[in-house]
């Protein structure tokens, strides 16, 4: 109405800034800007009011204090005197590490299931249509509390290595260990001389790539179809492996073992009293804990990528398919050269999102005692120093990190992978 | 006359398809068997169902249905697995939690109202007249399953009869947005200073109501259910706003609602449950407390809200910018285009996204648990801090994982129906 | 049309909010219910059962003060709580006490802002293990794995003993006791530490608790207590000294039995008439009815009997009086005199 009175370019009017489209918009920016304001001083103005009334002032000094607990994986060196700041770095190099193996694991599965599910084997399919259905309708908490509650039932204990007649052995020509208090395997210890084999499997690395650019350029200009991965396979194992030997081996292998005295005491004599243990210090311990945390992440996000993989597949024109298969190319080679490249571009926006909500899942990880940053930052440290405000506060910018650094990087790759419109 | 050649005049029977051709052998060379290597994944994969269903459903079947405690099961020599006792025992626990015998008829009836409630939006061959009762069903539903005077809800909902007389009114006086302003604060202290005082008054009056049940006593699939059926009905208006700012070309409100979606989104739930439970308070004048419930309830819908707003930005995305500059064409204003053109349609097509924000919040009420409210996981633990049931692993975990594998199944396989509706229709 | 949802709670919750008053015992009284935490689940100290009525000895010092404020000893409502929620729902007013197998320490004294009303369980953390293993004492568990269960002294404590004694250990955290359990019993760790009390609890559920043991060594004090919020005195006192009544009462002869018959009328020990309110004014001086001692006692009997019927040696837990015996019979159970 006052628009209609007014003929624009008159004196300014304060009701014009209501009703002046000019205006309007900046008027309605500024109300919302101080509504915030005003919403986050006032939930501020509380929070400092409860801190006083508690006696308790924000304060980060607890993070240099001794943490005064221990931490069984630790990827770096931690004691129980290392200090809160430091089990919360070990925390989170857990949760990475989980989330790394937990995405690889997972686009490994669900790419497979997706693929198998639009199998012509209806058997095949069925069970993979089950398998779809059974994990991504179970709460992935109950799947990660089940997976280890079931790992530790029914794998072997370490005392049922034990003895003449143990009722379990050692796989793999006796170097590896599958407990259930986790898998040893060999650990690797490097001496002089494995620097150049070093170099030489980087080296083979850069060859692959230079060798994958060359190959396809082949392929475009003369049409020859390479068995590129069996020669990237050679490439990546066989010059490292010459040097292995030419070197005389410079890489030891520490094999997992049952410590001495849980076999033998000083007589030669069967040990029977005292721990039966796999030795601490004897190759590397992958932890039932991550194992189980890692298996039911991944086995839980699978379902979603494989049915975000059929659905990209499905997607995909049947008549390209079709057109595939009257130049004559084979199944695999359908699905590798024309469908999967095609259908990726629709799998990887669901695809980033899957992997964020693992990493996030993965703060799940107190239900099986994985002591990722959730577990000791958000978990005992919490709990010993009582600082909530503080802990919840560092917690939620580690995770927000995390997540906005995985979307970066997966939508760099996306983009790079983007149908480019001409 | 001579003899016709020979002239067949009956057509002969049609013979049965040589054996391999037909019926299930057939079916099974051309599906099963159809090469070499597919055989052998298929021996496997029989192999693998056999195996499973050999290592899991003699532990299934056990007569333990009676059992009184795991004591009993021991050592019974015919009880060789399950002790589902500890699902006779426990059944009314897990399902309604600590809520009082005498009132379960309440939620019960509060569940089945709300499936009444959301047919019309979800099965749009069902009259409209029914949206009416999806409008009350939030009050209806709340009141029913705290309980205590109805005077509460009604007046609460009287604030809408209230901006409503008060817009229409202003609106032929004043203009359509001063009426607007001045509706939506009169309702607001209504809300904030009315309701409180009169609602008491009509009680003393004539108190009308049924039992008040305390939210401390909600458990079990109940809880889950409460929350995330709050969680989602309180979120979508949240995240339809939210999809708006998002969209919006006004700088401060799309960096606003940008920055709380990419944070909500970026930090896992449970440490908003742990805000929850830990800060909430503090962030509340002193002297005021929630329950935790409420509390959890709110950062539920928080949380859900983020990932509401990035399904309706889909809807929206997804709608022709025809459909726009049609409204615009039309002379429509913002809220009018967006009330009467826009969000009818974007929320059509962002029913199976909303169904699947579900269905993920629904599953995520189980974190509830790690912060100590008692809904079917965390019974779990209280359930085996008894002396009774000491010990019990697994009956529990099949049990829930089959109740909730049960309700997002259904759930899951009708967005899917929905989906395929869409699709056809476009 | 959905707007409505939200508006609606936010206003329903508007006028649910509650507003607390400056002291405990007002709110409690005009409430008329004592809201209590306790554990989500602990053998013998809280659990609901099938009807959804918390037992327990933790749960039975709640009722026991409910009934001393309010008469009823199901005037109260049972919060569980989470060992990482447990302080801020106190300091928050969310509960008017703790009773939650909590520890007294120093820091949570002094730093967290909270009043420990005393003592009812005197504990300490010990280790159990299975019997094949062959360990005979705490000192040979160099290596071992161990589980634990997060968010409580014990791990600070293990930690701490470990490293006096120069011994390694994997730590194996778990959340909750029962799933420790599952893990100890599943071989997943060697020995499986908390407080005694809890050690002794888990080893009589076991399908077979001969073929375990707890180990000897008691590595740290546990005193274990109700908690009240800091600077509300009054409060403190109440339940203070309603915990002393149910002891006093024990050593005095006063049971669940009896207490009617004995408060109706003065008898000849002075100490019970002030006790039960025949006599002088106790009971006015915390703001309390008269009788509010004979009220908590009548609920479940006295400290003696609680313990028989939560954790005693009848009970599946099976624990011996052990420390928390009687001072007048070797523990450690003492109270000042009712005067």
């Amino acid at each position: 109405m006052a628009m209609a009175d007014q003929p624009a370019g008159k004196s300014f009017r304060l009701s014009m800034l209501l009703y002046d489209t000019r205006y309007r918009s900046m008027t309605i920016q500024i109300i919302m800007l101080a509504a915030f304001i005003a919403g986050v001083a006032w939930l501020l103005d509380n929070m400092y009011a409860n801190l006083a009334a508690a006696n308790k002032n924000p304060d980060f000094t607890f993070l240099s204090a001794p943490a005064g607990y221990d931490i069984n994986q630790r990827l770096v060196e931690y004691t129980s005197q290392s200090t809160n700041a430091r089990a919360w770095l070990v925390g989170l190099l857990n949760t990475l590490l989980v989330a790394f193996l937990g995405c690889i694991i997972a686009t490994v599965i669900g790419i497979s299931v997706g693929v198998l599910r639009l199998s012509k084997n209806w058997i095949v399919a069925r069970l993979m249509t089950v398998y779809i259905e059974i994990f991504r309708n179970v709460p992935v908490l109950l799947w990660i509390a089940f997976l280890n509650a079931i790992l530790s039932e029914t794998l072997p204990q370490p005392k049922d290595f034990k003895g003449e007649d143990a009722e379990a052995t050692m796989s793999l020509w006796n170097t590896v260990i599958i407990s259930n208090r986790g898998v040893f395997i060999p650990e690797p210890v490097f001496l002089s001389g494995s620097a150049i084999m070093l170099y030489v499997f980087i080296a083979s690395i850069v060859a692959i790539f230079a060798f994958g650019r060359w190959a396809s350029k082949d392929q475009e200009t003369t049409g020859r179809i390479l068995p590129t991965f069996w020669i990237k396979l050679a490439i990546l194992i066989v010059p490292t492996l010459i040097v292995y030997f030419v070197m005389g081996q410079p890489v030891d292998w520490i094999l997992p073992a049952f410590e001495g005295r849980g076999a033998f005491d000083a007589n030669g004599e069967p040990y029977t009293k005292g721990i039966f243990r796999i030795d601490a210090d004897s190759g590397i311990n992958i932890r039932r804990s991550l194992i189980a945390l890692c298996l039911a992440l991944s086995l839980y996000t699978a379902a979603f990528i494989a049915e975000a993989v059929r659905a990209g597949i499905m997607a995909i024109n049947k008549g390209q398919s079709e057109a595939a298969g009257a130049l004559g190319l084979r199944q695999n080679r359908v699905m590798s050269l024309v469908v999967l490249p095609q259908a990726l571009r629709v799998i990887i926006p669901p695809l980033i999102s899957q992997y964020l909500n693992l990493t996030k899942n993965s703060s799940l990880a107190i239900a099986v005692g994985y002591m990722d940053v959730t577990g000791t930052l958000g978990g005992i440290t919490l709990n010993q120093t009582g600082r909530a405000l503080e802990c919840i506060l560092l917690l939620m910018i580690t995770y927000l990190t995390i997540s906005l650094s995985i979307s970066m990087v997966m939508n760099i790759y996306n983009n790079s992978v983007k149908l480019k419109e001409r | 006359m001579s003899q016709e050649p020979y002239v067949r005049t009956e057509m002969l029977e049609e013979q049965p398809a040589p054996l391999g051709q037909t019926g299930i052998s057939k079916w099974m060379r051309e599906n099963l068997f159809s090469s070499v290597s597919n055989s052998i994944i298929s021996g496997l994969a029989i192999l693998v169902v056999v195996f499973m269903l050999y290592e899991f459903l003699p532990w299934m079947l056990q007569p333990s249905w009676g059992a009184e405690n795991l004591r009993q099961c021991y050592d019974d020599p015919n009880i060789n697995g399950a002790c589902w006792g500890i699902i006779r025992d426990r059944f009314n626990q897990l399902m309604f939690g600590f809520y009082p015998h005498a009132e379960q008829w309440r939620p019960l009836l509060a569940f089945a109202l709300m499936l009444v409630a959301i047919a019309p939006v979800l099965f749009d061959k069902l009259p409209r007249k029914m949206m009416w009762f999806s409008a009350v069903y939030p009050f209806l539903g709340v009141w029913l399953l705290w309980g205590g005077s109805i005077w509460g809800p009604l007046m609460v909902l009287a604030g809408f009869v209230i901006g409503y007389v008060v817009n229409k009114v202003l609106a032929n006086v004043a203009g359509n947005l001063i009426a607007l302003i001045v509706a939506v604060l009169a309702t607001l202290l209504w809300w904030l200073y009315g309701v409180g005082y009169v609602s008491e008054m009509l009680t003393g009056a004539m108190p009308v109501g049924i039992a008040e049940v305390d939210s401390d006593n909600f458990g079990g699939l109940m809880l889950s259910i409460t929350i995330g059926v709050s969680g989602i009905a309180l979120s979508l208006p949240l995240g339809i706003i939210l999809a708006l700012g998002r969209q919006s070309d006004m700088f401060i409100i799309k960096v606003l609602s940008v920055g709380f979606i990419e944070f909500i989104r970026g930090v896992p739930l449970i440490t908003l449950l742990f805000v929850a439970s830990v800060l909430l308070g503090f962030f509340l004048p002193p002297d005021v407390t929630f329950d935790l419930i409420l509390r959890v309830i709110i950062m539920v819908t928080i949380f859900a809200s983020a990932y509401m707003a990035e399904v309706i930005r889909g809807g929206l995305a997804a709608l022709p910018t025809g459909q726009y500059e049609a409204a615009d064409a039309l002379g429509l204003d913002y809220w009018q285009s967006m009330r009467l053109i826009i969000m009818p349609q974007a929320l059509k097509i962002s029913i199976p996204g909303i169904v699947g924000t579900f269905i993920g919040l629904f599953k995520d009420t189980t974190l509830v648990s790690i912060i100590g409210l008692l809904d079917p996981v965390g019974l779990i633990v209280s359930i085996q801090g008894t002396a009774d049931w000491n010990g019990v692993v697994w009956e529990l975990f099949t049990f829930i994982a089959l109740m909730f594998w049960v309700f997002t199944f259904s759930m899951s396989r009708y967005s899917m129906y929905l989906e395929n509706k869409l699709k056809t229709t476009h | 049309m959905k707007k409505s949802v939200l508006l609606g709670t936010i206003a329903a919750v508007g006028v649910m909010a509650g507003v607390a008053s400056a002291g405990t015992l007002d709110d409690v009284k005009a409430n008329g219910v004592l809201k209590c935490g306790v554990s989500t689940g602990l053998a013998g100290f809280a659990a609901p059962d099938a009807n959804g009525r918390w037992e327990g000895f933790d749960v039975a010092v709640c009722r026991a003060v409910a009934a001393a404020v309010l008469g009823d000893g199901d005037a109260v409502q049972f919060v569980p709580l989470t060992t990482k929620v447990r302080f801020t729902a106190l300091n928050s007013g969310e509960i008017d006490m703790l009773s939650r197998v909590t520890t007294w320490t120093f820091s949570r004294d002094v730093d967290l802002g909270l009043t420990f009303a005393g003592v009812n369980y005197y504990d300490g953390q010990g280790f159990m293990v299975r019997k094949d293993l062959g360990v005979a004492s705490a000192t040979e568990l160099d290596g071992a794995t161990i589980c634990i269960t997060t968010g409580t002294t014990t791990e600070l404590n293990l930690a701490d003993y470990f490293r006096a004694n120069g011994m390694s250990y994997e730590p194996v955290p778990i959340e909750t006791n029962a799933e420790a359990q599952q893990q100890y019993l599943a071989g997943a760790c060697d020995v499986f530490t908390t407080d005694a009390s809890a050690l002794a609890a888990t080893r009589a559920t076991f399908e077979s608790p001969d073929e375990h043991m707890v180990l000897p060594e008691i590595i740290s004090k546990e005193p274990l207590g109700p908690v009240v919020r800091e600077g509300d005195e009054p409060w403190g006192d109440i339940v203070r000294w309603t915990l002393n009544a149910l002891i006093t009462a024990e050593e005095k002869g006063v049971t669940m039995g009896n207490v009617a018959e004995m408060g109706a009328a003065a008898g000849p020990d002075p100490e019970i008439n002030r006790l039960l309110g025949t006599e002088g004014g106790l009971g006015a001086m915390l703001g309390l009815e008269a009788n509010w001692a004979a009220n908590a006692i009548a609920v479940g009997g006295n400290y003696g009997e609680l313990f028989e019927a939560n954790v005693g040696e009848a009970t599946p837990i099976g624990l011996s009086r052990g420390l928390n015996a009687l001072w007048t019979q070797g523990g450690l159970i003492y109270t000042p005199p009712f005067r």
